[in-house]
């Protein structure tokens, strides 16, 4: 059994009005020292190593239905669980 | 000409687009369901708009693998017209059957309200009722309707003419004030503004009309794209 972290957030290019909504959010709570807020999304898969390499498959999860590549990019980590 | 609208578990401008097709043009018109798998009798295919999935993701990225899109697929391939309005452009581009993607608008904000479009390309199936140049108004109702695409891609839409609407006063930010694109082929058009909100004058705006009848002439005239 393997877990995979996975974090999406938008390319440098696209516009992240939600982010940038919790950064003005943080300015005026008194954090002025805050640069920047990135807004992405956070994924935590578990499954079993089939025939396939686990990162093949990931990336393939990832290309298909997490992330738009268009607008968004993506990387995980994958950690092997111990059998419960 | 026979239409299909398909309905994802959360469209809710099906009901507006059959009444439009049905009711205003006097086409015939069904519902089909997201697990249908034929689309054999149908002339044109509409995808509605609304929150397929509930937005669950990104807009139009689940109901993208729903079955129905496997035939919507093969049907645009097959050179015929299919038409995708708010969130059946966002499921059109998630496809891959339009260039692009959908982001959250600039002002992070869903947007309601009327918008100025240009009909920048009438020499398509879909806006050939239109004159050059027009300048009509529809509805938007949209919370992810700016428009991104690189700017490769965004040459190759220029330079094929697959522009077909332009907003005259950009709401949203989308890239070059794009309000609506068609693929290379000329059969698949998304737009973000809702043409069926925007066809008998008690809604307000017949301009809506115009897409709805480019479509039924060319049909009539046995242009597929």
């Amino acid at each position: 059994m393997y877990l995979v972290k996975i974090y999406v957030t938008y390319k440098q290019s696209i516009l992240d009005p939600k982010g940038e909504a919790v950064n003005d959010a943080l300015h005026r709570l008194g954090y002025t020292n805050v640069e920047n807020v990135e807004l992405g999304k956070y994924f935590e898969i578990k499954l079993h190593a089939d025939d396939r390499p686990v990162a093949a498959e990931v990336d393939e999860m990832c290309d298909r239905l997490l992330a738009n590549v268009n607008m968004e990019t993506y990387r995980y980590e994958i950690t092997e669980m111990e059998a419960l | 000409m026979k239409f299909a609208v398909p309905v994802f578990p959360g469209s809710n401008c099906d009901h507006d687009m059959v009444n439009a097709l049905r009711d205003v043009l006097k086409m015939d018109a069904d519902f089909i369901t997201a697990d249908a798998t034929s689309l054999e009798g149908y002339d044109a295919v509409i995808l509605p708009g609304g929150f397929s999935y509930g937005d669950y993701l990104r807009s139009g990225a689940i109901a993208r693998f729903s079955p129905v899109m496997k035939a919507v697929a093969a049907f645009a391939e097959a050179g015929k017209p299919v038409m995708g309005i708010c969130n059946g452009f966002q499921v059109l581009t998630e496809a891959g059957l339009l260039p692009g993607a959908l982001q959250a608008n600039r002002s992070s904000k869903f947007i309601c309200k009327t918008s100025e479009l240009i009909v920048a390309n009438n020499q398509t199936q879909f806006s050939n009722a239109y004159a050059a140049d027009e300048r009509i108004h529809l509805p938007i109702a949209h919370g992810e309707g700016n428009y991104y695409c690189d700017p490769a891609t965004l040459a190759e839409l220029k330079a094929n003419h697959q522009i077909v609407f332009t907003y005259a006063d950009n709401p949203n930010g989308s890239i070059a004030n794009i309000a609506g694109v068609m693929n290379r082929a000329g059969n698949v058009l998304g737009m973000m503004p809702h043409p069926e909100r925007a066809v008998e004058a008690i809604l307000g705006s017949t301009d809506g009309l115009g897409i709805f009848q480019s479509l039924i002439g060319a049909h009539k005239e046995g242009v597929h794209a």
